[in-house]
């Protein structure tokens, strides 16, 4: 028993560059977490609703990318035509079902969002049917070597993409009218909605916004495992991210995945073999567990007043 | 004109406080129960039994579950599987290890053992709330099916991780393994799913259930007239895991008599949430409603298309399933949050004022 759980420290003091190794890939698989959490806290911000569908809306933006160069689009073509659908997809959810929904607790939209998740997993499925598709949109895949450390240079590139993503989501929600506006929305509908924030535009655009990092996250994952119905239960290993980091912060879900993505590494590597392996599945969910035993709210999410 | 509770005097607490307070009421429960246990095992066949009644039965079990849980604790949960899992497994532990002991003895103890189980998933509860505490409770579950698929001893070294129901009887008559019939069967479940439901509406109208409610309804104010949360909510996860523990039981030794860990995934934990929303939450009636409703819809999918002559392939099949199943869903909750439980307390006003319009 000690000998499970302590000979491996034993071992990551004996062999640092391989344990820096699993750490550096750990932390770059965490940024592929942090790009499908990204969506969740966008709609959660703006809008209250715990997306469920974010996974979904991953998978179908890949689907139909890949779909349209099938069809022989070009990449630039088949991105323009991925984002109107899940343009149209935005407004659909918006008219068809949140604005029925409209003041209902929270919970009731959480189940909303998840007939919904049923329903475009089958909508585009049918579609583009469900055969494991490969996505590749020339990213170079090769092991390159960093002072001493060999790093996947796939990985790399998608950590640029999710930074230049957050730094675009950044610059959009600080500096632009309409990224004023969502704020605004995020802090208070009533009182956005009293001065003038239309509130229903609010939502399509921020579920489109959330379509585009769905997108994005969608070819990421897409040209690593390639295209299939599984994309959609990424969006679970996003969820322990997304308690980690807290529901409201964009940052929260960057370092949350970042955690989760590297201490998920090293507990695989290091004490999986010792308790029978294929831990992957639940150690993120303990992880953010015992974390929010600690802190409830999650690492920056809005701290929690409570009153009577 | 024949649903009214008027002419109908009650003289003493005992009749206040009564389960069913209109007659009509107590005889229409008596109807639906008389036709439960007599009828539907005269006239129903193998096939309607096993497929469909049994697996409602067990699913209304986990369903009222979650809703002590969920709906009158508000303790929103994705864990249901997990404790199911564990059910199913404490049976199959105790049943193998004792045979000759009662097997309804064995399913109540495995639902001890899942109600330990709930309890130590339970403790993070009184820190978080909401969202986060729904996310959790999946810790529970993906733990849980992991752990009886990785650890042999679960299974009795079965090399398959498999467990099969061994062949156990009540009264002479064998409820489980290859020899019981479809009604021993049946009946067992119902028996077992009646007085547990019984036990469940006592509960939940008594001082346990208006303490679990007001904990749902502000934590905080309930916490200042007097309710002990911790107490409150690791009670409410016990009970509730105890429920889905024997459902799980049921459903690995009644229903399929040989489980993988597998069949008690998160999609398991979903379907049941689906249940009470769609049933109605904190509602024990809601419960059978929404377990009957998402028992029905799967074969009401595949028996139309085929019954209206519509070629479809049985993966087009499936999507379109998926697809129904969503916007279904989403319809129901637009319609009628509350659930079907709601409606039908709509119904029964409608009925109260019948033929009158006010």
């Amino acid at each position: 028993m000690i000998d499970i759980l302590f000979g491996p420290l034993k071992e990551i003091w004996e062999f640092p560059a391989f344990f820096a190794e699993v750490v550096i890939g750990g932390l770059l698989s965490g940024v592929m977490y942090s790009l499908v959490a990204l969506g969740f806290v966008l709609i959660f911000k703006a809008s209250g609703v715990f997306n469920f569908a974010q996974g979904a809306m991953v998978l179908c933006a890949a689907l139909t990318f890949v779909g349209f160069e099938e069809l022989g689009a070009p990449i630039w073509l088949a991105l323009i035509l991925t984002l109107g659908v899940m343009l149209l997809m935005a407004l659909a959810i918006e008219r068809l079902v949140l604005r029925p929904l409209v003041n209902q607790a929270p919970i009731i939209l959480f189940m909303a969002t998840i007939g919904v998740t049923f329903f475009i997993d089958g909508l585009f499925q049918t579609i583009w049917g469900s055969d494991v598709k490969r996505l590749d949109v020339g990213i170079p895949k090769d092991p390159i070597e960093f002072a001493g450390v060999q790093v996947n240079s796939f990985d790399i590139v998608a950590a640029l993409i999710a930074g230049a993503l957050v730094g675009g989501l950044a610059f959009f929600f600080q500096s632009t009218r309409i990224g004023r506006a969502l704020r605004a929305v995020a802090d208070d509908h009533q009182a956005a909605q009293s001065v003038g924030i239309p509130l229903q535009t609010i939502w399509v655009i921020v579920w489109a916004v959330a379509g585009l990092v769905a997108l994005v996250a969608g070819i990421m994952w897409g040209s690593k495992l390639g295209v299939q119905f599984s994309l959609a239960l990424i969006a679970l290993k996003a969820l322990p991210v997304l308690i980690l980091g807290g529901f409201t912060s964009i940052p929260g879900a960057i370092v949350g995945g970042l955690i989760i993505g590297m201490g998920e590494k090293v507990a695989e590597v290091y004490w999986a073999p010792g308790i029978g392996g294929g831990i992957e599945d639940w150690f993120a969910y303990i992880l953010a567990l015992v974390f929010l035993m600690f802190r409830p709210q999650g690492l920056f999410g809005e701290k929690i007043i409570e009153r009577v | 004109m024949l649903y009214r509770e008027s002419g109908q005097f009650k003289s003493d607490y005992a009749a206040d406080q009564a389960i069913f307070p209109i007659r009509q009421d107590r005889i229409g429960m008596a109807a639906i129960l008389f036709a439960a246990f007599v009828v539907v095992p005269l006239i129903a066949d193998h096939y309607f039994l096993s497929t469909i009644l049994i697996p409602f039965l067990i699913f209304a079990l986990a369903a009222i579950g979650l809703n002590i849980l969920t709906g009158y604790c508000g303790q929103l949960s994705l864990g249901t599987g997990g404790f199911m899992a564990c059910g199913a497994f404490a049976a199959y532990k105790f049943a193998t290890a004792f045979p000759e002991l009662n097997i309804v003895l064995v399913f109540l103890l495995s639902g001890g053992v899942a109600a330990a189980v709930g309890v130590v998933f339970g403790v993070p509860s009184l820190r978080i709330k909401g969202f986060y505490l729904a996310v959790a409770t999946l810790a529970a579950q993906f733990f849980l099916i992991w752990l009886f698929t990785k650890l042999p001893w679960f299974t009795n070294y079965s090399s398959s991780g498999v467990i099969s129901a061994p062949p156990r009887s009540v009264f002479g008559f064998y409820v489980t393994g290859i020899e019981a019939t479809a009604e021993a069967k049946y009946i067992f479940c119902l028996t077992l799913v009646a007085v547990l439901a019984l036990v469940a509406k006592n509960l939940v109208r008594g001082r346990i259930g208006r303490a679990w409610m007001a904990i749902r309804d502000m934590d905080i104010a309930a916490e200042i007239i007097g309710i002990r949360p911790l107490r409150t909510k690791l009670l409410a996860f016990a009970v509730s895991s105890f429920y889905c523990g024997v459902a799980g039981a049921l459903w690995a030794f009644i229903y399929t008599s040989s489980v993988e860990a597998l069949a008690f995934d998160i999609n398991r934990s979903f379907q049941i949430l689906f249940m009470i929303i769609i049933g109605g939450l904190g509602s024990i009636l809601g419960s059978f409603l929404g377990a009957a409703f998402i028992v029905l819809l799967p074969i009401f999918l595949n028996v139309v298309p085929t019954a209206l002559g519509v070629p479809l392939s049985t993966a087009t099949i499936a999507h379109f399933e998926y697809m129904i199943f969503g916007a279904l869903i989403v319809f129901f909750l637009i319609v009628e949050p509350h659930g079907l439980a709601r409606l039908w307390q709509l119904a029964k006003e409608k009925l109260r004022l019948w033929p009158f319009p006010h």
